[in-house]
């Protein structure tokens, strides 16, 4: 499983990379999305990931069970997807206004502070 | 101050301007302005009490919500984080204040964001926690990604798609970094990671220290990594670049000066690597910096170099280096700012970026010449001002290393740094002023600020010693450790 899991990251990066080595802007965010996937799930399968007990504490007892799963990496992982999905959120809508204001989704075409000054 | 949990002054700095962005939001037209300047009256006051403490009683930390080391998240303030947090308050007033005064109807979201950006960098500095630390870089960056396409203009919507996008790379590689070192460590806390990485031998962190030193140097923007920066800065407002110039790289440097002092001391390669990064950092910086005809490229090209110094200083690794570094860091900041706001005076009162299109600054408003010359003077290291104090400290400290060969090129970048100052003082403030449009005053009241700070920097200078002092104490305690790990239990 891990095994797996561990191929999967690296697909995920590699298509991200792929991506992001593109000229359009939205291939470039989609290579974005994918590399930030790609280090949410790194997380999941690097904290070993398994079939365990939730931390829960039962009843009658003042301590969970032994061996139980450790709920931080998904902590973590769900505050980055939130912090990811806020920030696509907001650079697709840059990408929609750079593409409207700028007439190009093409990056190697856009204006650079470079020379324009007047 | 007694009667009062000295933990108080860990909270403050980030509650301020927290409350400040949020009333900011919720306030009409009238009170934005006083509720903008009031947020930063007291953030200053704010750090100033915990600057007060920290260097009164020393280090302390809090674990937010009461739970015990390693689970509860730490705010930690050592000397180090208490003169960023402090010099954070400060060049963010002077930008704040530029922007009420300049601006006779500054966007509603501005003073917000820029007091959201100021809270993202006081996390960042005071933070104990490495996931936390994460979190602190996203909310200063979307807050900077805001701020930077503000305005619309086609440059910054251009400069924003570019930034954005380096931006949430770095993010993404630090992320992973995250994920490896919990696999390795099982916690993110910082004193704690650091006791663990004490009692192992073996480099198995040195996956985690290449990443995390790739993910903040794309932020500090040292060697080779530096290719976005140039082109952002000098498209937004001044304002809102002075800020950015003062501030964003500096977090960068910040974790990469906790990682090596604190995490990875074990790896002595590493170190080497990074004084290679740094001297190369300062010298490809300067050698742009030579070669741009703009006044904000110039600058820009700038932060790179001086960029190069500070790391030099971490990469020496040893108190007197450190506590170099450190001082550099606060000069650097005061003075990267009121160059890019007086910088943007500059243009604004000659119409043009470019040298060849400004001049005759002297006579026509010789108020902002001479506010141009001070931190330009103290950029490229003339006593007394705290350039000066700042290079001298590296130098010194790269001989008494035994690596004279950085301070050597630690002394020809600073001839070429004085040099392609001097190449704006030349065009723009001494040279003749072009017949078609000679420069007009614009917008006087933006002095005040600039003042402001430049009297920061020639205090700085004037003070050196005792300023020196509390540096040189920092950078011990930071090689040391041992104030911060028995701070943070």
């Amino acid at each position: 499983m891990h095994g797996l899991m561990s191929l999967v990251v690296g697909a995920l990066f590699a298509a991200g990379v792929y991506l992001m080595l593109k000229r359009e802007i939205l291939h470039v965010l989609v290579g974005l999305t994918l590399v930030g996937n790609g280090a949410n799930l790194a997380i999941f399968v690097a904290s070993g990931a398994r079939v365990a007990p939730p931390p829960l504490v039962p009843d009658g007892l003042d301590a969970p069970l032994a061996g139980h799963a450790d709920p931080l990496p998904q902590a973590l992982i769900l505050t980055a997807i939130v912090i990811g999905f806020g920030v696509l959120g907001f650079a697709l809508a840059l990408a929609r206004r750079s593409t409207e204001t700028l007439g190009t989704d093409d990056l190697d075409r856009l204006p650079t502070t470079e020379g324009q000054g007047t | 101050m007694s009667g009062v949990d000295p933990h108080i002054w860990l909270i403050a700095p980030l509650v301020v301007p927290l409350a400040a962005a949020v009333f900011g939001l919720l306030a009409g037209r009238r009170t934005r302005r006083a509720v903008a300047l009031t947020g930063h009256v007291l953030h200053i006051a704010a750090a100033a009490g915990l600057l007060y403490t920290v260097l009164g009683d020393g280090a302390l930390a809090v674990r937010i919500g009461g739970w015990p080391g390693p689970f509860g998240i730490a705010l930690v303030g050592d000397s180090l984080s208490a003169l960023l947090v402090g010099v954070t308050a400060i060049v963010g007033a002077a930008a704040g204040l530029t922007s009420q005064l300049g601006e006779r109807l500054p966007h509603p979201l501005k003073a917000p964001l820029m007091h959201a950006l100021l809270l993202g960098v006081c996390g960042a500095f005071l933070t104990g926690d490495l996931f936390n630390l994460y979190v602190w870089f996203e909310v200063l960056l979307v807050a900077s990604f805001v701020l930077l396409t503000l305005d619309r203009a086609p440059l910054s919507i251009a400069a924003g798609v570019r930034y954005v996008a380096i931006n949430l790379v770095a993010s993404a590689l630090f992320l992973t970094a995250l994920g490896l070192l919990y696999a390795k460590a099982g916690t993110l806390d910082m004193a704690h990671i650091a006791r663990l990485v004490d009692g192992d031998t073996g480099h198995t962190l040195g996956g985690v220290a290449a990443l995390l030193t790739v993910a903040f140097g794309i932020k500090a923007g040292i060697f080779p990594l530096f290719g976005w920066l140039p082109p952002a800065y000098p498209a937004p407002p001044p304002v809102i670049a002075a800020l950015f110039a003062g501030l964003l790289t500096k977090v960068g440097v910040y974790a990469l000066i906790r990682l090596y002092t604190l995490i990875f001391v074990h790896d002595p390669w590493a170190h080497d690597l990074l004084l290679w990064l740094g001297a190369a950092t300062m010298t490809v910086g300067v050698l742009g910096a030579a070669a741009q005809v703009e006044v904000r490229r110039i600058l820009s090209f700038h932060i790179v170099s001086q960029i190069g110094y500070i790391v030099v200083g971490v990469a020496l690794y040893t108190p007197l280096a450190v506590g170099a570094a450190v001082f550099y860091l606060v000069h650097h900041i005061v003075v990267k700012t009121s160059l890019f706001l007086v910088g943007g005076v500059i243009t604004d009162a000659g119409g043009s970026e470019r040298l060849d299109r400004l001049g005759g600054l002297r006579l026509a408003w010789p108020a902002a010449a001479l506010l141009f010359a001070i931190p330009a003077l103290s950029l490229a290291g003339m006593p007394p001002l705290s350039g000066f104090f700042a290079k001298l400290g590296i130098i010194r400290a790269g001989i008494a290393a035994d690596a004279t060969w950085v301070a050597v090129l630690a002394l020809a970048v600073g001839l070429l740094t004085l040099y392609s100052m001097l190449k704006i003082a030349h065009a723009a403030v001494l040279g003749p002023a072009p017949d078609d449009a000679p420069p007009r005053p614009v917008g006087r009241a933006r002095l005040w600020p600039i003042a402001a700070l430049a009297a920061v920097t020639l205090a700085l200078g004037l003070a050196a010693g005792p300023v020196f002092e509390v540096c040189l104490a920092a950078g011990e305690a930071l090689i040391d450790r041992t104030p911060y790990l028995e701070a943070a239990r």
